[in-house]
């Protein structure tokens, strides 16, 4: 370690000598007895024999300054003498830091507990075991949530109620869905010009680079546009989602709603969902629009395809059908970002790192849960011929 | 405020003309301060007259708008780091939470500036951490305990022992007993002033209990009106100040006082 030796320098080393005369043994001490010669003064208190003594006189009368750490050793060694039969007939110390010892010495000092117990291996199997339960009671958790929120929303839809918390789901509209309109487009252009770049790469070998914007075009629209929007509102929305109500919990403001007769579900949830349902398939919608900008202008500078040339080719190779089977699947991806958020956010503990250790697995789960499903819906229209 | 060292008494902390504001907000308007070695120094005052900033402002947390702050005779608001390092050394703070590092136990904690500052062996940490435990009246399993683990009078304690654990002459404690029972925080108070005349240490204490006034502080200083009053709780409970008056000659004050009586 750096300059340690300089900042806990003393005036005056701390000294010891054992003086034996006799049957009288003298253990003198003197100098400055505090934290930084701690080390060398219990090194030598070790090494001192006291053999064949069965009485001792402590001198601490010139020690220039003492400190716990020093007292702690005086008194240390006192006890070890004491343990070895050896019968301490005085302590003595200057008046100022007889306090100080008397207070150290007055302490029952057992030997502390100081480190964590280690690991065996049925910790191992244990925390193995501990991890499956927690992950099935989790799903089995989520599950449940998944019918209560699908139930209030259900209630919601058809039946409005008053006290349905309207400027809240509008918020809801504005923050998740408006203010991602940069992120979105700058991330679905890049990724319409990525595409674009790729596919005529590759189809120029065969000299289809026409095609490219049909690849484009069904790439965009099916899958892509929906899955990146889908991921980047997961990691956006998603976990301000869990931080809000996560800092909630933490606050007791959860609490405080259920003892005033407030549902959280139906205040805290409900907009969410339903707000995150409504902007997400409009974003998608732009994340296509602008991918297809992004493509359009890369086989303009790539390939020369003119701006009316690439509308052309585009009309004919997509149809209403490509751009709503990429549409269709936006509100589920919606319902899970929003259903993950707000289920982790409500598992928060009443401590600040808990938000933090829940925001980063909701992130995680939706992400997961969006890929998943997105998977899910390729099989079902595979088999469903769409 | 005539309170300069004039009777040679050492003055551990001097402010001179120290100010703090946020934006329009003026929270200290030219403190003058000193606090005096051996002395335990109460800090008082409304929520929001700037007892936390000034104590932030002291130990180089917070960067005053102007002002000198000197602690052991050396500027606290410039250089940080390697610069305060002296500093560091001779100071321990107690945070209102404790502020335990809660990835480590609690003994773990302790030796933290053990760590950082000597090269003490193992053992020897582990036996001087056992001791500060002791000395801070905690069980000696609460040091393999994780801060999560512990209730918030075992944190405070805890944090009181990091703080000591280099022994340090001046000590800062920010409202060290709010949050805690009664009785808790009377046997926090004792503690501290126990701690205090044993360990021969210089308090800055903030707070908002007249117990621990009463219990603990040789001075107070009342921040009110972006000022600073000073004196004892005798002198201040004649004090015209509107606020002052109230606080020590309201009902709490009043209670809190014929305690002592």
């Amino acid at each position: 370690m750096r300059n340690i030796a300089v900042r806990l320098a003393v005036a005056t080393p701390a000294t010891l000598r054992l003086d034996r005369s006799g049957r009288d043994v003298r253990l003198a001490l003197g100098g400055d007895w505090l934290l930084g010669e701690a080390e060398r003064m219990d090194q030598a208190l070790r090494a001192l024999h006291f053999d064949g003594v069965s009485q001792i006189f402590v001198d601490g009368s010139r020690i220039s300054r003492l400190d716990s750490a020093g007292a702690w050793l005086i008194v240390r060694t006192r006890q070890m003498l004491e343990a070895k039969g050896v019968q301490v007939t005085n302590v003595l110390l200057p008046e100022t830091y007889r306090a100080l010892y008397q207070r150290l010495e007055g302490e029952a000092l057992a030997p502390a507990a100081m480190h964590p117990r280690r690991q065996t291996f049925s910790d191992f199997l244990a925390r193995i075991g501990r991890g499956t339960v927690h992950f099935l009671r989790q799903t089995y958790d989520l599950v449940g949530f998944l019918g209560r929120v699908t139930v209030e929303t259900w209630e919601a839809i058809l039946a409005p109620r008053h006290e349905l918390p309207l400027p809240a789901f509008v918020q809801q509209i504005e923050e998740t869905g408006l203010t991602a309109l940069p992120i979105v487009g700058m991330l679905a252009f890049l990724i319409g010009v990525v595409l674009a770049y790729q596919g005529a790469d590759q189809l120029k070998r065969f000299g289809a680079e026409i095609y490219t914007i049909d690849f484009l075009g069904i790439g965009l629209l099916r899958e892509l546009g929906g899955l990146v929007t889908a991921i980047v509102i997961a990691g956006r929305s998603g976990s301000a989602f869990t931080a809000q109500i996560g800092t909630m919990r933490v606050n007791e403001e959860t609490d405080a709603m259920q003892t005033i007769g407030l549902n959280v579900a139906e205040v805290l949830v409900l907009p969410r969902v339903l707000g995150l349902m409504v902007a997400l398939p409009l974003l998608t919608f732009y994340a296509d629009v602008v991918g297809l900008v992004g493509g359009m202008v890369m086989t303009y500078f790539d390939l020369g395809v003119t701006f009316p040339a690439f509308m052309r080719e585009l009309e004919s190779a997509i149809s209403l059908k490509t751009l709503l089977v990429g549409l269709i699947k936006a509100p589920i991806f919606a319902f899970v970002i929003a259903l993950v958020g707000c289920f982790e956010g409500l598992r928060v503990e009443r401590n600040a790192g808990s938000v933090g250790r829940l925001t980063t697995r909701s992130v995680v789960e939706s992400i997961f849960l969006i890929i998943a499903i997105d998977a899910g819906f390729s099989i079902l229209f595979s088999v469903l011929g769409i | 405020m005539s309170t300069a060292g004039t009777d040679g008494r050492e003055p551990i902390i001097r402010i001179r003309g120290l100010v703090n504001a946020f934006g329009d907000t003026i929270i200290h308007d030219h403190l003058d301060l000193d606090v005096y070695r051996g002395e335990v120094m109460g800090v008082v005052g409304g929520s929001g007259a700037g007892k936390s900033v000034l104590l932030r402002s002291i130990i180089g947390l917070n960067h005053p708008t102007s002002g000198s702050i000197k602690v052991f005779g050396q500027e606290t608001a410039v250089g940080d780091g390697e610069g305060r390092g002296s500093l560091q050394l001779r100071w321990g703070v107690l945070f209102q939470e404790g502020a335990l590092f809660s990835s480590q136990t609690v003994a773990q904690n302790i030796q933290v500036p053990m760590r950082r500052w000597t090269n003490l062996s193992e053992e020897m940490m582990d036996e001087l951490a056992a001791m500060k435990l002791a000395l801070v009246g905690l069980p000696a399993d609460a040091g393999a305990k994780y801060p999560s683990e512990i209730s918030g009078g075992m944190k405070k304690r805890a944090g009181l022992a990091r703080a000591l654990a280099l022994d340090p002459e001046l000590l800062f404690l920010d409202e060290p007993t709010s949050g805690l029972d009664p009785i808790s925080a009377s046997q926090f108070d004792d503690l501290v002033r126990n701690l205090q005349q044993s360990l021969g240490l210089t308090a800055f204490l903030v707070t908002h209990d007249l117990d621990t006034l009463r219990a603990t502080c040789d001075r107070i200083a009342v921040l009110v009106d972006k000022k600073i009053k000073l004196g004892t709780i005798e002198s201040l409970s004649r004090d015209p100040n509107p606020w002052i008056h109230e606080y020590f000659c309201g009902p709490r004050g009043r209670a809190a006082l014929a305690e002592r009586a």
